[in-house]
């Protein structure tokens, strides 16, 4: 088991290396001077000299590998900079917004997981009936519509014509308290849209998974017995299709990360996620770099994690 | 799989045939005529500064097209330039390209795709490169496997014992039987392209504003969609999902075809 952890955080510090290595490199060859950012309007009236000065103190003109190992050693050392989209220690930015983020994709995660396993054992014990194409059909045309387009139909069904829930942000726009049931209802639409939209290939899956189990011979054995239908598809057929689901849904992190970063810009719903957004339409790269690299941490986490359950659950791969 | 295949033919000749026959111009700012709902006139209404929906839809798609065109060419020839090289050089050139593969492909790629079009100033060829940047590595793994099973073939150990370099093997040899699994490749990589470019313009980072693209036509529509004017940005995401899913049914299909399991159980 330890094994396995330590092969896997040694494969990520140089995929982590390698992804700050690209972002500086990218930055370093990006049109956009970042001493013209800071000084905006300024930037007319300000001397060359000054200007000049600014470079000299943030290290700019020095050559880009120092450069890039200083701003490496200071990630390293928790020294994250200063986000000029949010005029805030970038640190800060980030303790404020990834608690909504976890709470909403966490939520998101559970909601997806139970409905996929219901609606996709429900599909391949009727398999073949009407209930199985409409559901095939459905996850299909779910995967082909893009996570955005989804949440803006559901903020035209339900905010706009049944007004039923509020279409976006953390709380009503008068409220100066974090009310919970304001929060809970305001999280409604964002957590059904990012897990409806992750669920697709998990219905897919959980129904071919359960139409292979169901063929096999311990569940003709626990049919034999007598034993009811409801037991036979959920307590033998559904526990043995779940084995390899968990390594694929480490895989999916991913595709999570990306539904997170979109719903969450359509609904204001203020997380790392749209922050992302906001940093890379102001060219804020302090911010966007650490909240990159945030994602390919998450990523690495989700695969160790699969990982680990997988070896958990099935006893047999543990040799 | 007829209705799938109907709809492609029918988006494909919209976008290729309405912009030179109609000669419509899609710009065509009319504030008289601004947000109506679908009517005959304007099928799929008009926006807020009064430009018909569907037209525009048309041009976005064609916009969107041929810049998810572009970038599936990107990532194909990268992917297959890499996998080529992997599956021919074995060893340990095999391994580290591998790895390479693997860690580009766990990244999220729209995250990817945000910091690279980030960095510069929005343009079609931003977008073309982040999608070709981050997408490159299932062509890779197909070429690999590909060429890896093609080495150990009659054909190629004859060309090889025969004394044929290395450059001729891969040229004369491997890249003809390649073509076809590259071409398949592109084409189910077309609207994941789509998809990628859709959603970089419509968080504001992808094509410029001034290009009606499907993205950015949302983007734009999503402001009056409170105000109940649901047509400009909800019409225009129906043209990304039905390629998508018409491409999809197509591919399940040709699958179900050439996997032997499906068809004996088709048969029982």
């Amino acid at each position: 088991m330890l094994r396995i952890v330590l092969w896997r955080l040694a494969f990520a510090v140089p995929l982590l290396l390698a992804v700050t290595a690209a972002m500086f490199a990218l930055a370093a060859n990006s049109p956009f001077d970042p001493v013209r950012q800071y000084l905006g309007d300024r930037a007319m009236v300000t001397s060359p000299e000054v200007v000049a000065r600014i470079r000299a103190e943030w290290g700019l003109d020095r050559p880009l590998l120092e450069q890039y190992a200083t701003w490496l050693g200071n990630l390293s050392s928790g020294q994250l900079g200063e986000s000029h989209s949010f005029n805030r220690p970038v640190l800060d930015v980030i303790l404020e917004r990834l608690p909504w983020t976890l709470l909403a994709t966490g939520c998101a995660i559970v909601l997806m997981l139970a409905g996929s396993l219901v609606v996709g054992t429900l599909a391949a014990w009727r398999k073949g009936s009407a209930l199985d194409r409409i559901i095939t059909g459905g996850a299909l045309a779910n995967e082909s519509a893009p996570v955005f387009w989804l949440a803006l139909a559901a903020i035209y069904v339900f905010a706009v014509t049944l007004r039923w829930l509020p279409a976006g942000g953390l709380t009503d726009a008068g409220s100066t308290t974090l009310d919970p049931l304001d929060v809970a209802a305001h999280m409604v639409l964002p957590v059904t849209v990012l897990a409806i939209s992750q669920s697709s290939w998990l219905v897919l899956y959980v129904r071919e998974s359960v139409i292979a189990t169901l063929r096999e011979d311990f569940v003709l054995g626990a049919r034999s017995r007598g034993l009811r239908e409801r037991t036979v598809v959920v307590r033998h057929a559904l526990r043995a299709a779940l084995l390899p689901f968990l390594t694929l849904l480490g895989a999916r992190v991913p595709e999570l990360v990306t539904g997170a970063i979109l719903v969450e810009t359509v609904f204001s719903w203020p997380g790392v996620a749209s922050a992302t957004v906001q940093a890379a339409l102001s060219v804020d790269f302090p911010l966007l770099a650490v909240l990159t690299l945030l994602g390919t941490l998450a990523v690495v986490a989700g695969n160790l994690l699969a990982d680990l359950a997988y070896r958990i659950a099935d006893p047999r791969t543990a040799s | 799989m007829r209705t799938a295949a109907f709809v492609l033919v029918a988006l494909g000749l919209a976008v290729l045939l309405v912009p030179p026959i109609f000669q419509l111009d899609q710009q065509l700012v009319d504030l008289r005529a601004a947000g109506l709902p679908p009517s005959p006139a304007h099928p799929l209404g008009t926006d807020e500064v009064g430009r018909d929906v569907l037209l525009r839809c048309v041009y976005g798609l064609r916009v969107s097209f041929l810049v998810g065109l572009v970038a599936a060419l990107v990532s194909m020839v990268i992917g297959g330039t890499l996998g080529l090289a992997a599956g021919s050089a074995g060893g340990l050139v095999d391994r580290l390209l591998m790895r390479v593969v693997d860690g580009f492909s766990s990244l999220p790629h729209l995250l990817l795709g945000i910091f690279i079009v980030a960095m510069f100033a929005p343009s079609p060829v931003a977008v073309v490169v982040s999608v070709g940047i981050t997408h490159w590595t299932s062509a890779a793994r197909i070429v690999r496997s590909e060429v890896l099973s093609l080495r150990g073939r009659p054909f190629v150990e004859a060309a090889i014992s025969g004394g044929a370099s290395r450059s001729r093997v891969i040229y004369r040899h491997l890249l003809p039987h390649l073509v076809p699994h590259l071409l398949l490749a592109m084409v189910l990589m077309v609207p994941h392209a789509i998809w990628h470019e859709t959603a970089l313009s419509f968080l504001g980072l992808g094509l410029p504003p001034h290009l009606a693209s499907l993205g950015n036509m949302i983007n734009d529509g999503q402001r009056s969609l409170l105000a109940g004017n649901w047509w400009s940005s909800l019409a225009p995401g129906l043209f990304i999902l039905a390629p998508t899913l018409a491409v999809s049914v197509l591919s399940q299909r040709w699958r179900d075809r050439l996997n032997p399991r499906m068809r004996s159980e088709l048969a029982l």
